[in-house]
């Protein structure tokens, strides 16, 4: 019987087993293309990242203290979903999963909150995508990352909710797993945005 | 709120200008503003009638509740690759009649006389571009791998299957969308690549650019929605026993094809999202001023571009296997060889899309290195070439019209790819680039190559999905007229780019060009005969099915799998999944009296259950997309509403599969077997006549 690491389905219920690898082998190709995306973006932002045509420019607008806090943010909550899968993986607890569900929900909260507040303080300076090149490029990357933390949140109420109707039955785990996957991936974007956005700018 | 902010808001920047006629009422006393408002109100009254034409049928025949669980909320593979091949002729037919619109303006457009004004020949060459990359080739070939291939891997329906339909649904809404700007125009001008800055907002603000973006974007999600789909297929549902190398050659260029558009749609997306931002955002990317840089879109565009015609011609390359090895009743002459090239074409595409403009003033080496990786891919598909045609060498070869097509194919394909070659080299590309020649180039790849592929593929396939075989004699009229009217229609224009005459010209000077143009004018309107002879082709098959009728599923001595089950074959494809020993696997069956036995081990099967998420989430991006184009916000904001809603209200759905009992399985097996086995066998000399019944007695027992 083939079974999906990081996932206990029922035992008893063996083509759970197929459909989870399929289920999760299709979502790992998925993010393939959402790769390609981020890694355009990317080569975009670097292609220019000369184009301030005489407008503001990394160091008249990033913070570095709260683009770290944000970091620090977002890889704390890699590290609580992971323990939200450990415990649907072990437990059948729903209170601890919740709680897991919950932290990671508010990390990543407070992660779009500090983000927003960048946003506005670079609109505020000036560096609206408007004024140049390099200004649209780092408005289409980053909150599009931000875009993406949004919806995986959304997925992460969802899934919620449906623990709360269906218990944590292999849809539920189905569902979180990808989730947890998509959450690692938006984790490792992030990385880059940091390095590359951020230092890369100011170093 | 007044009533005018009322409208504006309701309607945004949606005018009685949008209307067809209006330049007539603007222009009365304008001859050319008649003649072309004329067109322009033809072209959208027969959109207008077609579409009521169509409800009036539904509603008389009392056809709506069918069509609603048959097919519209249907998630069977083999339902949604008719719908997809049932768009791609839709279009295919307004694509054709641009196109001999352009040519017959061009016939005449001598000293500017021609009957078009600018703009609407800009328009109809931007839609015929867009509709037959975009909404004929693709759909056409999505549709034949969505029903023949999950049928050849022994699967019962591709993985994903409510995600296949919403990539159906996906597609249908971009091409309901460029329908839709014949009604209210005007649509781009910016052909079909959309270069800005000239597709920016500063030269062009109105509705037309935005709606080639939305129409190109919601095509471009449903295709990298469908890659997905159809690459993990291949890899998970392969029935036991098929092994990579015992599938056959349709389903690897199905696999790589897949794997190209996960890779090559998501620059498209990216390319036309952020045209959209320069649009509606005030963005800077690909504008003149502040910092923006056109080469970033000409790079993104390409990066999908060129991948894209790859994704467009391996479709084809399986089909024409196919083709050979059946018709010529010997197994594929060099099948690893074959694969191999393949995938040798597959990863090649991705390093030569600079190619698409040698002369945008990158350096002279990048441009050497890029026309050397050029010529390579000349290798691998001239490998192809020589083990097609050694398929046919010493074979029982039988001109049927898959067989015409593909012949028909492997010349002009030919010449097509040298002229290629020559275009490879940038210095002589700084002669001809933007000119007729690399429109007769492309042309001589896509209609030779992908579109006739496509119509053989819809000839071989079309007995298996409908029960009966298309008229023989109409499909070689054809056929025929496919090949004759596409020599005439473009090998005229290879004369006309050394002539020098640019692409896209709306009028000219020059009396050389005049005789090149009424020869390919004459071309076209054979295309379009043999068009007709299609539709024809179609209509005596219908009226004739009894005749025609080949239940027992195997007309052409077929030698995969999806030739072993009924025609049509039943919802779950296989009363019992197939277990495969070798390549060819039903030949094997069929000389051995392995096929048509009736197995023992009967089971329940789980389908997945209708979904309407597919229609829905079409519906809504149609919608959307709509309400970006005119400015529509609050039809914008619904749609994304209720998108989202939909698809977080089908996560809770639990019940998604209905069960067939194996009792059902056994019993429908057992009455067509019985029905099958009491049929005299066909010989291939009785392929094309009525004698034909769908049973066929193998090539090899025929020789021994
Ligand atoms: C079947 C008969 C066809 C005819 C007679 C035809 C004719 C034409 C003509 C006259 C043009 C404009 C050339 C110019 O720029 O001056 C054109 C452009 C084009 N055609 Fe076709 N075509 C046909 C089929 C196809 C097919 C099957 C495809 C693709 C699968 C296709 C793709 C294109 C594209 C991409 C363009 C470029 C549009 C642009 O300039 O943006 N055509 N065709």
């Amino acid at each position: 019987m083939s079974r999906h690491p990081g996932l206990n389905l029922d035992a008893s219920h063996a083509p759970a087993h197929d459909q989870a690898v399929t289920l999760v082998f299709g979502f790992w190709v998925f993010m393939m293309s959402d790769v390609i995306v981020f890694g355009l973006l990317f080569a975009t932002y670097v292609a220019m990242s000369d184009a301030l045509a005489g407008g503001p420019g990394p160091h008249d607008l990033f913070e570095l203290r709260t683009v770290f806090i944000e970091t620090l943010l977002l890889l704390i909550s890699s590290l609580t979903i992971g323990m939200a899968s450990l415990s649907m993986k072990h437990e059948r607890d729903d209170a601890r999963l919740f709680i897991w569900l919950g932290l990671t929900f508010g990390l990543g909260l407070a992660f779009l909150s500090y983000e927003l507040h960048d946003f506005a303080s670079m609109v505020e300076k000036g560096g609206v995508p408007s004024r140049s090149g390099w200004l649209s490029a780092f408005w289409a990357l980053v909150p599009l990352h931000a875009l993406h933390v949004s919806a995986a949140m959304l997925w992460l109420v969802v899934i919620a909710v449906q623990v709360l109707i269906f218990g944590q039955d292999s849809e539920v785990k189905l569902g979180l797993l990808r989730l947890t996957v998509l959450w690692h991936f938006l984790d490792i974007v992030w990385i880059g945005i940091f390095t590359i956005v951020y230092l890369g700018e100011l170093g | 709120m007044t009533l005018h902010q009322f409208l504006d808001t309701a309607f945004g920047r949606l005018g009685w200008d949008a209307l067809p006629f209006w330049e007539i009422v603007r222009h009365p006393h304008d001859g050319k503003a008649w003649l072309n408002g004329l067109i322009a109100s033809g072209a959208a009254s027969l959109v207008v009638f077609g579409a009521l034409a169509v409800v009036v049928m539904l509603t008389r025949r009392r056809w709506w509740r069918s069509l609603w669980s048959g097919w519209l909320t249907s998630v069977d593979h083999k339902k949604i690759g008719i719908m997809y091949v049932i768009l791609a002729l839709v279009m295919l037919a307004r694509g054709l009649v641009e196109a001999t619109f352009m040519r017959a303006h061009q016939a005449t457009a001598l000293n500017d006389t021609g009957f078009l004004t600018p703009e609407h020949f800009g328009e109809f060459f931007t839609t015929h571009g867009t509709i037959m990359i975009f909404f004929v080739a693709m759909p056409f070939l999505t549709g034949l791998i969505n029903y023949v291939m999950p049928l050849q891997i022994g699967a019962r329906d591709v993985s994903f299957p409510v995600l296949n339909s919403i990539s159906l649904g996906l597609t249908a809404a971009g091409a309901a969308l460029v329908m839709v700007s014949l009604v209210l125009m005007p649509f781009s001008t910016g052909g079909w690549s959309g270069y800005p800055p000239y597709t920016e907002r500063s030269f062009n603000p109105g509705a037309g650019p935005d709606y080639w973006i939305w129409a190109v974007t919601l095509s471009s999600l449903g295709s990298t929605l469908t890659g997905i789909n159809f690459s993990v297929t291949v890899y998970k549902e392969r029935a036991p026993g098929m092994h990579f190398f015992r599938m056959p050659l349709f389903c690897w260029t199905a696999l790589c094809t897949s794997i190209l558009m996960i890779f090559a749609m998501p620059p498209l997306t990216v390319a036309t999202a952020l045209l959209a931002l320069d649009r509606y955002a005030d963005f800077h990317f690909f504008t003149n001023d502040l910092g923006g840089n056109m080469m970033n879109y000409a790079n993104l565009f390409w990066l999908f571009g060129h991948p894209e015609v790859y994704i467009l011609i391996l479709p084809a390359f399986g089909v024409y296997s196919e083709v050979f090895t059946t018709f010529s009743g010997k197994t594929l002459y060099g099948y690893r060889a074959l694969v191999l090239a393949t995938m040798c074409i597959a990863v090649l595409s991705f390093g030569v899309w600079m190619h698409h403009f040698f002369t945008m003033g990158q350096s002279a080496e990048l441009n050497a290195v890029f026309g050397i990786s050029t010529m390579l891919i000349g290798i691998p598909t001239g490998v192809k070439i020589f083990d097609w045609m050694l398929t046919m060498y010493r074979g029982q070869v039988r001109l049927t019209v898959p067989m015409i097509y593909a012949l028909g194919f492997i010349m002009l394909f030919v010449i097509g790819g040298t002229t290629g070659i020559v275009l490879a080299n940038p210095s002589v590309d700084y002669q001809v680039h933007n000119t007729l020649f690399l429109v007769a180039h492309f042309h001589n790849m896509l209609i030779p190559g992908t579109l006739f592929g496509m119509l053989a593929g819809y000839t071989m396939w079309f007995p298996k999905a409908f029960g009966f075989r298309l008229d023989e004699i109409w499909g070689r009229r054809a056929a025929l007229g496919w090949i004759a009217g596409f020599v005439l229609a473009f090998f005229p224009l290879y004369g006309l780019g050394l002539l020098g005459m640019p692409r896209r010209l709306h009028a000219y000077v020059e009396p050389a060009y005049l005789p090149f143009t009424v020869v390919a004018l004459v071309g076209t309107l054979l295309i379009v005969a043999a068009f007709a002879c299609l539709c024809v082709q179609l209509w005596v098959s219908v009226r004739d099915r009894d005749h025609l009728s080949v239940r027992a599923g195997d007309p052409w001595d077929g030698r995969t799998l999806e030739w072993a089950t009924s025609a049509p074959p039943p919802e779950y494809n296989f009363p019992v999944v197939p277990t495969v020993e070798s390549k060819d696997p039903f030949t094997h069956e069929k000389l051995d009296g392995k096929a048509l036995q009736s197995p023992d081990d009967w089971q329940d099967i789980e389908m997945p259950r209708n979904a309407a998420l597919g229609l829905v989430l079409g519906l809504v991006g149609f919608l959307g997309c709509f309400g970006l184009v005119w400015y529509m916000w609050w039809l914008v904001v619904l749609a994304a509403l209720a998108g989202l809603g939909a698809v977080i209200a089908r996560s809770f759905t639990r019940n998604t599969t209905k069960t067939i009992s194996a009792d059902e399985v056994r019993a429908q097996y057992m009455e067509w077997l019985e029905n099958v086995r009491a049929l005299p066998l066909t010989v291939r000399s009785q392929e094309s006549s009525r004698a034909n019944n769908g049973r066929a007695m193998p090539v090899m027992k025929e020789q021994q």
